[in-house]
């Protein structure tokens, strides 16, 4: 088992974000995560990147248990993360962004990592901005920028929050095409989407998150069909 | 790399190497005042690149770098004076005190962050200068001066001296200079370009944070001990009030990175020159002289937060000590 979260829980305060949430996620799978805004999402990647402890539970990568590590530890370890709102380094250029990511990320020279951060450019399309300063970037190059990153760390683990937000359908499937042509045998990719469709055309497996645990959780189509799903969190999607 | 140059950054490069040259030649072109000038100059300018260091890099934003100053005084004062070991030798070992005794300082100040981080630095500032002023053999609370043999090791007479204080204080400016500069093109530095501009965004592509901060802090200990030994050389006598001043060795130094511009290299240098020049036509009108400091500094912060270099940068396809890596030409 790549990824394995057990009894996880966090609180804000009084509000249990997180309850007692446990997953598994095996090495070539796509996991999709739904589930209706304030439903943990975004807090479960935190949990999982080490960016929040959490107040109760266990995460293992590998078999190893990596609760007590911070985000660079788990980072080096195999977990790349993109994050909703997209976080450049913004007076750098796009070129330097994935290079800080390929040298710290997979522990490299500076030279091994430019030919890393190279290669990554490549497969994601973004090889002729990669001179430019990455603050000016469209919001599809800043979102390929986060994937970029995500990917130069070399990651067993990839988690992705709403890379797909905002963007129109081309470049939704845009996005999915860098994934797949990323993806290797023994990676796992964790992704969070709010629009349902994105995900039903790519996760191998989807959970619903709801309440701060998983309410249903299997094949695509199965999930979707699934009653409770469909009170909780798709009548309210008007699918 | 070939690439064709734009002419301003030529033209900026052109000023900042011929800025150089002048200070290697300064001994031979310049009186004694300028010199000496020059040297605070000098001095002031490794305080600024190590405040920016911490504080425009690494986030950690200090209001006690003037400990380190005044540990390098005491401590070269301590070799020089009292062990009585050559002057050159007392100065190394002035930064290396300075080294050792930032763990400590270090193991207290990082448990905090931010703002208590930044009061934390004052208060183990306060600290080292109490202790200073309890120490008799350093002239306890009124300080002394330094003895006339320390003086004469360096040259038999006064105006050698100016000049042998300027030489050691232009190779300490060159040596934080280039060491800095080599470090921020370094792996770590990209990391610590990367930590400037989004922190937790470096800490998620694997960024050590903590390892980063304490790399820094323990860089500018030794440069900030070897300045106070510098210091003292010019001023002539350690005391605690005027060894661990917080005004000349911290305040300035922060309007200084501040208004030249911080996380940069351009920056520190660039607001230093403003200081002095500042300095040498206002200083007729006494207290002026700082509060215009200071509201120029945060008239600065108002219009572009990373100072007259940041606003310069803006016309410049690309930074004059070029720190950033590229990837195949296209």
């Amino acid at each position: 088992m790549l990824l394995e979260v057990a009894g996880l829980s966090r609180s804000f305060g009084r509000l249990r974000v997180i309850e007692d949430l446990s997953l598994s996620v095996q090495p070539g799978e796509v996991l999709g995560i739904i589930g209706p805004n304030g439903a943990g999402k975004s807090t479960l990647f935190n949990l999982i990147a080490g960016v929040l402890p959490p107040t109760a539970g266990t995460i293992r990568l590998s078999g190893r248990d990596i609760t007590g590590l911070p985000p660079w530890d788990r980072c080096r370890l195999g977990i790349g993360r993109t994050y909703q709102v997209p976080r450049p380094f913004a007076h750098m250029s796009v070129f330097e962004n994935v290079l800080v990511a390929a040298v710290h990320g997979s522990r490299a020279s500076l030279r091994q990592g430019r030919r890393r951060a190279e290669a990554v450019l490549a497969l994601a399309g973004l090889a002729a901005q990669q001179a430019r300063t990455a603050g000016a970037l469209t919001l599809l190059d800043l979102k390929r920028l986060e994937l970029c990153k995500a990917l130069a760390v070399a990651p067993k683990l990839l988690l992705l929050d709403e890379i797909a937000g905002g963007l129109t359908e081309p470049e939704c499937a845009t996005l999915i095409g860098i994934v797949r042509r990323a993806q290797t045998p023994d990676m796992a990719v964790v992704w969070i989407e709010h629009v349902v469709q994105t995900l039903r055309r790519i996760a191998t497996r989807l959970a619903v998150l709801h309440d701060g645990g998983v309410l249903a959780e299997g094949a695509p189509d199965a999930v979707l069909a699934n009653s409770r799903v469909q009170d909780v969190y798709l009548g309210t999607e008007g699918r | 790399m070939l690439r064709s140059q734009s002419p301003r950054v030529v033209a900026g490069r052109a000023v900042l190497v011929a800025g150089m040259l002048m200070l290697a030649v300064a001994p031979w072109v310049f009186g004694l005042g300028t010199i000496s000038v020059l040297t605070e100059f000098l001095t002031m300018l490794v305080l600024a690149l190590m405040w920016n260091l911490l504080a425009g890099y690494a986030d950690v934003v200090t209001v006690g770098q003037h400990a380190f100053v005044g540990i390098g005084a005491y401590a070269f004062y301590g070799f020089a004076a009292l062990a009585q070991i050559r002057p050159p030798a007392a100065i190394l070992l002035a930064g290396l005190v300075a080294l050792a005794l930032a763990l400590p300082a270090m193991a207290i100040v990082f448990r905090l962050r931010a703002m208590y981080l930044a009061i934390g630095t004052w208060v183990v500032a306060e600290l080292f200068m109490l202790v200073a002023g309890k120490l008799s053999a350093f002239g306890g609370g009124s300080g002394v001066s330094l003895p006339l043999p320390v003086l004469r090791a360096l040259g038999a007479r006064p105006a050698e001296r100016f000049i042998v204080v300027y030489w050691l204080a232009l190779v300490l400016a060159a040596t934080a200079f280039f060491s800095t500069w080599l470090l921020l093109r370094s792996r770590v530095g990209i990391g610590l370009m990367a930590m400037r501009d989004n922190e937790e965004g470096a800490g998620a592509v694997g960024v050590d944070l903590v390892r980063a901060r304490m790399l820094c802090f323990l860089w500018t200990a030794p440069f900030l001990g070897l300045a106070g030994a510098i210091a003292t050389l010019q001023k002539l006598r350690i005391s605690p009030a005027a060894s661990f001043s917080i005004i000349d060795y911290t305040v300035f130094v922060i309007f200084n990175v501040v208004i030249g511009g911080v996380g940069s290299l351009e920056g520190p240098v660039l607001g230093t020159i403003l200081f002095f020049v500042l300095r040498e036509y206002l200083s007729d009108f006494g207290t002026w002289h700082l509060m215009l400091l200071g509201a120029l500094s945060i008239a600065v912060i108002l219009i572009e937060p990373r100072g007259l270099w940041g606003l310069i940068r803006r016309r410049l396809a690309r930074d004059l000590v070029p720190v950033s890596h590229h990837g195949s030409r296209l």
